[in-house]
């Protein structure tokens, strides 16, 4: 299975290669990419510079143009697909149908990969892309089962690949609408989950207090793990109780079910991460590269669990939807 | 993470004028060093980010694109955009990309405060521009740049414990 990792600047890319990446997905520095933050991704010359470097490496560069065209401006989204085709990126990583469509119209020869944000659940939804647009690779949403996968992946005419590693988002992924009610960016528009100008940190007594726009997200006593301003993970009052209504600050971790993505017939394994700094891409890299060394026969080494759980969100980790225990 | 004892005791009695002398001398040559710096932090480079190490004497605010550094005694309040605080060399290790700030976020090391728009682009930058301090603030020795470069390295290993990380 290929190794896909991510990068949110140049040196991070490098990282990510030197770690053990079979491909580095990446963004260019405006809206149409899902992790739209203040200093991160790519500019034009900073791509061609690492399709070189990671070619060289026998490395591929995919290029996530992944948020969902804005009606009158379509022309930023087109625009990358242009500059991602010429300037050699080896697939582009997309959600929009009308991108899909441009890509599949003006660059055949160009691979494309479907997003997790088009949230593609099921074979039949699949193969309709792979039908219309030549889509040769899906990248599953994270509302699966193991066997699940196994039976999309089966079933479907093009490759597979599923997050084993990172953020987790709550069960509506390129639908979420949580982010743009309380502030009115989202990730599908704008490429910005909570974005930073709409979160604001406070302490109150020992506790930290986080918000985000008009809400009050969580209070974190003092030495209590924290997660990430989003409305997804706040922990509020319903009920008489106070506690996570939607989903735990916790990460995505499924190293333990690699042996079953492989029988599954999953083609690539994806870390979530890009707007995460250099040490967690060169550590969660190497960790799981190591582990993926323990299939196929080769010999079994055991990967640092304790130290992917300490870059985790929240400090803790969870199967998710891979060993789903509710209905 | 903890400071030795010894360093801080050492610390203690520098007059801040001394400090801020050093740290602005330290501060311009990174800047010289890393322009690259500018193009991430992008209109955050005209913010003024306060840093207030948990364990030393002293607090520094620092603007980038007037390439001005500001230190104080604890507690004297720091005209800032943002404040970052956190152990002194958590922070050295996340000037050198050498620690992951949402991790330290996460396990509450690092606490952040104001402008999150400028503390991203500033972690983004910093993250990116793959600073090294003993090999960037060599050349302020002049004659001596090898030795101040071996010492700075010592002093990093020191410090994390025996890995060539600050952390």
């Amino acid at each position: 299975m290929e190794l896909i990792c991510p990068a949110g600047t140049p040196a991070s890319f490098r990282d990510a290669i030197d770690a053990g990446a079979d491909a580095v997905y990446c963004g260019f520095r405006d809206e149409t990419n899902a992790r739209n933050f203040p200093g991160l991704n790519f500019s034009r010359d900073e791509l061609a510079e690492a399709v070189s470097y990671a070619g060289g490496r026998g490395v591929k560069t995919l290029v996530a143009i992944n948020t969902f065209m804005r009606a009158g401006n379509e022309q930023l989204w087109t625009r990358a697909i242009d500059d991602a085709a010429e300037l050699g990126a080896d697939a582009v990583i997309l959600a929009d149908l009308g991108l899909l469509a441009y890509a599949a119209e003006r660059y055949p020869q160009l691979r494309r990969h479907l997003s997790v944000q088009a949230g593609a659940a099921n074979a039949d939804h699949i193969d309709f892309l792979v039908e219309t647009f030549g889509i040769r690779r899906a990248v599953l949403p994270r509302v699966l089962t193991v066997a699940e996968v196994a039976t999309i992946s089966k079933r479907v005419k093009c490759e597979t690949e599923v997050f084993v590693f990172g953020g987790l988002c709550v069960m509506e992924e390129g639908r979420c609408s949580l982010s743009s009610y309380a502030t009115g960016k989202s990730p599908n528009m704008h490429g910005v989950c909570s974005p930073a100008s709409h979160v604001r940190y406070r302490r109150d007594g020992t506790e930290m207090v986080s918000g985000l726009g008009e809400f009050t997200i969580n209070r974190f006593p003092e030495s209590e793990p924290a997660g990430y301003p989003t409305l997804c993970k706040g922990r509020f009052v319903a009920g008489g109780q106070s506690g996570y209504i939607f989903e735990d600050p916790a990460s995505l971790d499924v190293l333990s079910q690699l042996h079953a993505l492989e029988a599954a017939g999953v083609t690539a394994l994806k870390i979530e991460g890009r707007q995460r700094g250099r040490a967690y891409i060169s550590q969660v890299v190497t960790e799981i590269r190591k582990a993926l060394g323990t299939l196929g026969g080769a010999p079994r080494t055991v990967t640092d669990g304790n130290a992917l759980r300490k870059l985790s969100e929240g400090q803790r980790t969870t199967e998710g939807s891979y060993d789903k225990r509710w209905r | 993470m903890k400071l030795p004892r010894t360093i801080l005791q050492l610390l203690k009695p520098i007059p801040v004028p001394v400090a801020q002398a050093i740290a602005a001398a330290a501060l311009g040559a990174i800047l010289r060093k890393h322009p690259k710096l500018f193009d991430r932090l992008g209109e955050h480079a005209a913010k003024t980010f306060a840093f207030a190490p948990t364990d030393i004497p002293f607090a520094f605010a620092v603007s980038p694109r007037r390439g001005t550094m500001t230190v104080a005694r604890p507690g004297r309040i720091l005209r800032a955009d943002a404040t970052i605080s956190g152990p002194l060399v958590l922070l050295l290790a996340l000037a050198e990309g050498r620690s992951d700030g949402d991790a330290e976020f996460f396990a509450r090391e690092l606490s952040i405060d104001g402008d999150m728009e400028a503390v991203l682009a500033l972690r983004n930058a910093l993250d990116d521009c793959g600073i090294d301090l003993p090999r960037d603030l060599a050349p302020s020795g002049g004659p001596f740049r090898r030795p101040v470069e071996t010492s700075l390295q010592a002093l990093r290993t020191l410090l994390s414990g025996g890995n060539r990380k600050w952390s």
